[in-house]
């Protein structure tokens, strides 16, 4: 690392710990909104939430190219084969945010149509409550997540040193 | 097609005259002042059609259609048709029972197009057949569910699982078609996840090269069982479900529902909360509008104008935050009134909107509407005329856009719509274009709408003092006996609405939005039909695209403002 003075010093870490800087500040969030959180998702994005601060804004409706799946709405029966596709579609490391009642716990629609939960089939990182949730509260989530991806206390991260203990004692 | 203002009454019609002979069972007059017609189902295609074919009947408009369980009747099912004749003002409900032994009714698709979703829609909630409809299967819920969840004995939490391998594919888009020697058709899959079916719609098309032939729409990505949900709930607390159907406009629905069921009570909102409701319903047309244009604008590549009409969303969001405490699905409607009253800055910051939200209007009409590449993107594209738009149950800005004026506030005027002086904007193209200037228009007339409501709002309570209906003030309640006796009852008891139905209509962000009630005089409703505009307007998606483009395709589904919340219920 070069110093003002022209001089170069070295910056030691660790590569988990590089990576999950790296990989905190550059969400690419897609952004799977049904209903009305999709609305709120709408703001947080727009000028006056501004999600670009924390450097998640590059919205890709595409699973290739996204890491942060947001679950905003309500996940009807229906609809749950379509998001597990998607889900399945994203490359590692993925991230999943489930953002407002509905997709936590299906929240007041306790009914035969709707998923009483997200985490019925895909592993949720961040619940984030609320009926919508706030701009601030989705952001709070994301930061939340952040912390988490830094930290190595994602599923993606334990489902990645389960595997290598289970590499450890097989082998 | 002209438009009769304002509305007509029907005791006048000889209906016994008018309708076949022998035909109708009984006649009778509900509460909200439709004449109501019994009929029995062997004449049901015989008098539908007189109703629409007589010119003195003239019912062009099919507005709702839906069925209702009476387990306890000796004819378990009810058929009800709500039609409405633009022309006449009139207004008729028609009610055909249906033994459970033998659900079947003759379809009115061959009548009235717009029977086509509504009849799927009976069959899959209730179970009922339509006799002759083109495509009677599932519509709301998915291909692996058992029963009819609206049916009574039907248990709320009943689930059933749906594999990726179940999903629905249209039988023909599984052949192959061939179109000549050496070229082969082509099936395409838009959505339900894909960012310009605006998440939960998905349309299914077989192409040409790139031209449309044949679509299919598949709908209930968010069908989260409102109806359903309502039977289970309180009057009131039915407001919050009625918040997330069109959550783009939430307050106009509290504030429709809450209308319907004061009809059914027979009492009236006082004044101020009157002209709260005209101010907040006003400005929520005004960002549904802008949200159905921002997103639109995105869909043909002009991504400046989303956030152009973002920025005076938030700033009514801020406002509806200070009256209800929620940004977007506010629940500040109660039946009978408001809440709790407006906060003391109400007026000023409603002030600062007026004078805020125009300048955005002008930007985006500056920019797009002399436009040429939107113009050509727009302009005679997804045309459709005014006899076909009223035949699919079009309403609101899209029927509008086709030339035909009708809005319920000027037709059936409601809230006192008829004190204030405001314009229905009409185009004549019918194509996205039209669709496009008459949202900008009525974002102008809606603002001047709240101008006049501001300028007299009148001071007063904001809820009913009836207290069969609203509770007393709170330092009343912890202070006099018979307040806190009032409080007592209507906290453990609920409100109590006599038995009966009724179908009450407001303007809602999309048109005509008509809720159906049917009371059993308990604490909570018997039955709640949302008229959604969306669901009518939906339904001739897929016929309007044949011929077009599929880049045409995303313009016109994003000029008509579909909203899942409404569609799908």
């Amino acid at each position: 690392m070069r110093q003002p003075d022209g001089t170069s010093t070295l910056l030691t870490t660790r590569v988990d710990a590089m990576l999950g800087w790296v990989r905190k500040n550059s969400l690419w969030p897609l952004p799977f909104g049904t209903a009305c959180c999709a609305i709120e998702f709408m703001s947080v994005v727009s000028s006056h939430y501004d999600l670009s601060r924390f450097g998640a804004e590059v919205v890709r409706f595409s699973p290739r190219q996204s890491d942060l799946m947001i679950v905003a709405g309500t996940i009807t029966d229906k609809m749950a084969p379509v998001v597990k596709r998607i889900y399945e579609q994203m490359a590692e490391p993925k991230y999943v945010i489930s953002m407002g009642a509905c997709a936590c716990t299906g929240g007041f629609y306790r009914a035969y149509h709707v998923v009483q939960g997200v985490d019925e089939f895909v592993p949720v990182d961040v619940y984030v409550p609320g009926c919508p949730p706030t701009p601030e509260a989705l952001m709070h989530g994301i930061i939340k997540l952040q912390e988490m991806i830094q930290n190595g206390e994602t599923h993606n991260d334990r489902l990645k040193s389960a595997r290598t203990d289970r590499a450890a004692t097989s082998g | 097609m002209t438009v009769s203002s304002p509305h007509a009454p029907t005791e006048q019609l000889p209906l016994a005259e008018l309708l076949p002979d022998g035909a109708v069972a009984s006649f009778d007059r509900s509460k909200d002042g439709h004449t109501v017609v019994i009929v029995d189902r062997s004449h049901l295609l015989e008098v539908l059609r007189r109703f629409k074919d007589d010119p003195r009947l003239g019912c062009d408009l099919l507005a709702d259609l839906c069925a209702v369980d009476y387990p306890d009747r000796e004819s378990r099912f009810e058929v009800v048709y709500h039609l409405a004749s633009l022309e006449n003002g009139h207004r008729f409900r028609i009610r055909v029972p249906v033994e459970e032994s033998d659900p079947v009714v003759p379809s009115a698709y061959g009548v009235w197009k717009a029977a086509d979703w509504f009849e799927r829609e009976a069959y899959d909630l209730m179970g009922i057949k339509f006799d002759g409809h083109p495509n009677l299967k599932r519509i709301l819920t998915h291909e692996a569910f058992q029963g009819h969840p609206l049916r009574k004995d039907y248990d709320p939490g009943q689930r059933w699982l749906l594999t990726e391998a179940e999903t629905m594919v249209p039988a023909w888009a599984t052949e192959t078609g061939k179109l000549d020697d050496h070229l082969e058709s082509q099936v395409l899959n838009i959505g339900p996840s894909h960012p310009a079916t605006h998440g939960t719609l998905r349309t299914v098309a077989r192409l040409d090269g790139e031209l449309i032939v044949k679509a299919e729409c598949e709908i209930g990505y968010l069908h989260r069982c409102f109806e359903k949900m309502s039977e289970t709930h309180g009057w009131n607390e039915v407001i919050s479900y009625t918040d997330r159907l069109n959550y783009c406009s939430s307050h106009i629905n509290g504030a429709g529902f809450a209308l319907a069921v004061e009809k059914m009570l027979g009492i009236e909102a006082p004044p101020r909360a009157q002209a709260v409701h005209v101010i907040l319903s006003e400005l929520s047309r005004v960002m549904d509008h802008a949200v159905c244009l921002g997103a639109m604008l995105v869909d043909v590549g002009a991504l400046t104008n989303f956030w152009y009409f973002f920025q005076p969303r938030e700033e009514i969001y801020g406002l509806l935050e200070s009256c209800a405490g929620g940004r977007l699905t506010v629940s500040y409607a109660r039946i009978g009134g408001l809440a709790h009253d407006v906060p003391a800055d109400f007026v000023e910051r409603v002030r600062f909107l007026l004078g805020y939200i125009p300048k955005f209007i002008d930007d985006v009409e500056a920019l797009i509407t002399s436009n040429k590449i939107f113009r050509d993107r727009t302009e005679g594209v997804g045309m459709i005329s005014a006899e076909e738009a009223v035949g699919w149950g079009w309403t609101g800005p899209c029927l509008r856009a086709s030339g035909v004026a009708y809005d319920v506030r000027k037709e059936f005027p409601y809230h006192g719509y008829d004190q204030y002086d405001f314009d229905v904007p009409v185009a004549t193209g019918g194509d996205t274009y039209a669709r496009y200037l008459v949202r900008i228009e009525e974002m102008r007339q809606s603002l001047r709408i709240v101008r006049q409501a501001l300028d007299n709002l009148p001071d007063g309570p904001v809820i009913t003092d009836n207290h069969y209906v609203a509770l007393p003030p709170k330092d009343k309640v912890f202070t006099e006996m018979e307040s806190m006796i009032w409080h007592f009852k209507l906290i453990y008891d609920g409100i109590k609405v006599p038995p009966g139905d009724a179908y009450s209509a407001v303007e809602g962000g999309n048109g005509e939005l008509g809720y159906y009630l049917v009371s059993d005089g308990g604490g909570k409703p018997y039955r709640v039909k949302v008229r959604p505009p969306c669901f009518a307007i939906y339904q001739a998606f897929p016929h309007m695209l044949e011929g077009h483009l599929v880049s045409d395709a995303i313009a016109i589904q994003s000029s008509l403002n579909i909203i899942a919340g409404e569609l799908d219920r």
